[in-house]
Formats: C-alpha cells, structure tokens, sequence
C-alpha cells in the first residue's frame, strides 16, 4: 500500500492495475511483478532476484498484457491495464519451460545438494510437474570445478539465469561469472582457468546461497548440514511468503 | 449385493535401491486398512515369482538399466490394468540415469564398463575382465524411464515417494477418484 496513497494532501501519483481480476496500486516506475509482489500475489520467476538488477531472461514470468506476452520482471506496471498470469495456457507454458530447463541440464534432484532448496525444483512442485516429459535429454558433461578450497561450481546444472553474474559484478563489484558461447551453447564461466585462479571468496554475494537458484555454486562443507525434508521448499511452496502478505 | 473382491497388485524392483518398496511400508497403520482392500500377486513382497492372475494395480519400482527389467515391464504392462511408475528411478532415470551423462563417447557402454571394471580408479577386480557370465542379463546402451518402453498411467514422485503421496494415491485410486496430487506431497528428493 503506498505511503501517501489517502493523505489528500500530497499528490497521490500512485495507479491501479488488475491481475487476474484483482484489482492492485502500483507506484510509478514498479513493475508488474514488484506491485504483484506489493499486494500478495506471487508471478514465478526464476532469473530475477530481489537485489539484483533485472534481466528478463527465463520468461518464466510472462503474463499477458492486452493479449501479448511480456515478462512481467521487466514490464513497467501501466495504469488501468489487466494483467493475465494464472490463466491455464500461461501455467502450461511455465511448465514447459521449467521441463525444458530439466532436460538442458542434468538435474537428479536425489543425488543434489541444493534438493528442497532449490527453485527451479520447487517451481516444478508448483507448477505440478510430476510426469515424465518428452523433450530429449541434453546430458552435457561439464567438468566438475573443485578447485577453490571453499567452493564448488557443478554448471551441469546452472539455468544460465545470470543471477550469479549480476551478483559479481553489481554487489560485489568482482565480475567473477559471465556468460560465453551463444546460442544453446551458451554458458556460465568463471572469469579465469579455474575458480582457484580467480579472486573468488566464499563470503561474496554471488556465492551466497540465495544467489544460485540451483545447485550449480556449491559452498563446500554445508551441503548435508539441514537434512533432507526439513529444507526450505519442504517447508512450503515456493511464493508462499509472497502470497501470505495478501492474508495479512 | 454381492460382495466387491479385493484389488489385486501385482509390484517389481527393476533398476532400483528397494528403497521405493521400503517407502511402502512407511503407510504404517493405515497398512492394516489398505490390506482389507487389496492382495498381492506377484510381488517380492511375498516372493510369488509368476503371475497367477491378471491384476489391477503394477507397481514398479526403478527404470530400465537391462534387458531383464524390459521383459518384466513388459510383463507387468500386459497383465495390469494400471501401471504406476514409483519414484524417481522410476519416472526418470534417477541415480542409475548418472550413466547417461558420462556416456559421450563412440563406444559409451564399454566405456563405462571398463571404467566400473578395469581402469577405475579404486578398483580391485583380481580377474581383469568385465563379468560375461551367461546368467547376467545384457546391459542397455543407457538406463530408461519406465515411461519411454511401455505405456504408464500414474507416477507417484518421490526418492523415495513418502509413505503419505504413496497412500493417498493408492487410496483413491481404490476409491476410483484419483485427481493427481496436493502440491505439497510433490517432492523429487
Ligand atoms: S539443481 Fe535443483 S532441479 Fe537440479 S538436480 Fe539439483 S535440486 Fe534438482
Ligand atoms: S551458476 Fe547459478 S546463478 Fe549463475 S547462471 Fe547458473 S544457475 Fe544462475
Ligand atoms: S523472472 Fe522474469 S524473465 Fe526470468
């Protein structure tokens, strides 16, 4: 709710916008998913992260605004628009493209560290993914990187969400990810031979835990430490923090 | 009216852990409730090796690593009127499925039977050979989801599938009202 919204006194620049029907306020220059975020309504999302500068990349955030799709992370929230997001043919399409994400990767969430911590599985729960699909395996055979002492980096799973690159060089201004390749080859590298040839600290922003979506950047010596069932998507769907503002 | 005959479900552990077979002891006392519904055929729950009839439910365990466990998928589609995939080995791989990834070579099979057998690193094989006995059943060029050799209707996720997804599937199932899973009983771990 805007702080000056009702006061009468100062000028109230703030809008209203729908999603889904619900009417929401929106402070100028937000964008669709921080109102949504705002007013209790969770967008999926995979590559945008609190903090970090958007990038629109995933379009696992895509709604529908005036029947075209725009990814909600980038799209500047407009005044008297209606904004379409859990309708069944935009879930269907996050799904595929989290199925899509799976099949890029070599994801076997029992044998994974991030597995109950990770988002791109918990947006799988979500979006009820729980059936084989028919994309081809892409199986890639990515060197492991142990080099580091305190850090590990398996990008046999990464999601080329770049949350990590941002993270580097935005926050902890270091620039120690970037993205080479292009195309389906496209990939994250780290910014030398190895992570022990770089000026990597596990104390950096991008190698926290909240930056990697998934179990790409590895902290050594953590993985195990909260078992099995009591991680944090065991403890509720993913968004749900987003959506409890709204019962608040 | 005539009494109903009880559900017969037939179960098999193609390439997993059994750890999806334990998991189904993990419905504890509702077990007791679920067995006035159902009887085993087939199943190494009661070492009953061959169908005796044709079953309701199949329940398999693990994907497919072997010509053995193609056959008995294949055996388990023809004489089960429902098949479920149990738990992840079963629905995608799983841990088995690890050999897929590390397979990119010209002769992936043999490869990797070289390396399990011969040139690893921490092997101790005084025989120097990769086991051809007869008996041992051929080794497929990669493990398979149940799903892309026979037909499947249900997979319940999990490694291994709680005791409580593995009930309440079976249950309304039984009930003849399976309408997928609550959200929050999907786990891949
Ligand atoms: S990164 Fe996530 S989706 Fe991939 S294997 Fe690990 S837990 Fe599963
Ligand atoms: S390493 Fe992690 S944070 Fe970086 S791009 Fe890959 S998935 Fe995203
Ligand atoms: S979250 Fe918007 S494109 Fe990734």
């Amino acid at each position: 709710m805007s702080a000056i919204s009702d006061t009468g006194t100062r000028r109230d620049t703030t809008f209203t916008f729908t999603i889904d029907g619900v009417e929401i306020r929106a402070q100028p220059g937000q964008t669709i998913m921080e109102a949504a975020d705002d007013a209790g309504i969770y967008i999926p999302r995979l590559c945008d992260h609190e903090g970090l500068r958007h990038q629109g990349s995933c379009r696992v955030c895509t709604v529908k605004v005036g029947g075209r799709s725009v990814s909600a992370c980038t799209q500047p929230a407009n005044p008297g628009t209606n904004v379409e997001s859990e309708t069944p043919y935009l879930t269907k399409l996050r799904r595929d493209l989290v199925e899509m994400l799976f099949h890029e990767g070599n994801h076997l969430c029992p044998m994974c560290e991030a597995s109950g911590n990770c988002e791109l599985q918990a947006m799988a729960y979500r979006l009820d993914m729980t059936n084989p699909t028919k994309f081809p395996y892409l199986e890639p055979n990515r060197d492991l990187d142990a080099s580091h002492p305190d850090i590990a980096l398996d990008t046999n799973r990464c999601i080329s969400c770049g949350r990590c690159i941002r993270a580097s060089m935005d926050v902890d201004g270091k620039g120690l990810f970037g993205y080479v390749g292009r195309g389906i080859k496209r990939r994250v590298a780290v910014n030398g031979m190895d992570l022990a040839h770089t000026d990597a600290a596990v104390t950096d922003h991008a190698i926290s835990a909240e930056v990697c979506p998934v179990g790409c950047i590895i902290r050594k010596r953590e993985g195990f430490r909260i078992p099995i069932g009591e991680r944090e998507f065991d403890k509720g769907l993913i968004g749900h923090e987003i959506e409890e503002k709204a019962n608040a | 009216m005539p009494e109903l005959r009880k559900a017969r479900i037939a179960t098999a552990s193609l390439a997993g852990c059994f750890g999806c077979h334990m998991a189904i002891l993990d419905i504890d006392e509702r077990l007791i409730g679920l067995m006035g519904l159902v009887e085993f055929d087939r199943s190494p729950v009661n070492d009953i090796k061959k169908f005796t009839k044709r079953c309701d439910i199949g329940i398999i365990e693990g994907g497919c690593c072997n010509e053995e466990n193609v056959h008995v998928l294949q055996d388990f589609r023809r004489n089960c009127d429902v098949l479920i995939a149990l738990g992840q080995c079963a629905i995608m791989g799983g841990l088995p499925a690890m050999r897929n990834a590390v397979m990119h070579s010209e002769n992936p099979l043999l490869e990797c039977l070289e390396e399990a057998y011969i040139s690893g690193r921490f092997i101790r094989n005084t025989t120097h050979q990769i086991p051809n006995d007869p008996a041992l059943p051929l080794v497929l060029d990669k493990v398979y989801p149940l799903s892309e050799v026979v037909k499947i209707d249900y997979n319940i996720p999990g490694c291994a599938p709680t005791g409580d997804v593995i009930y309440s599937t079976l249950a309304s199932l039984l009930a003849g009202k399976f309408r997928g899973f609550e959200r929050e009983l999907i786990k891949f771990d």
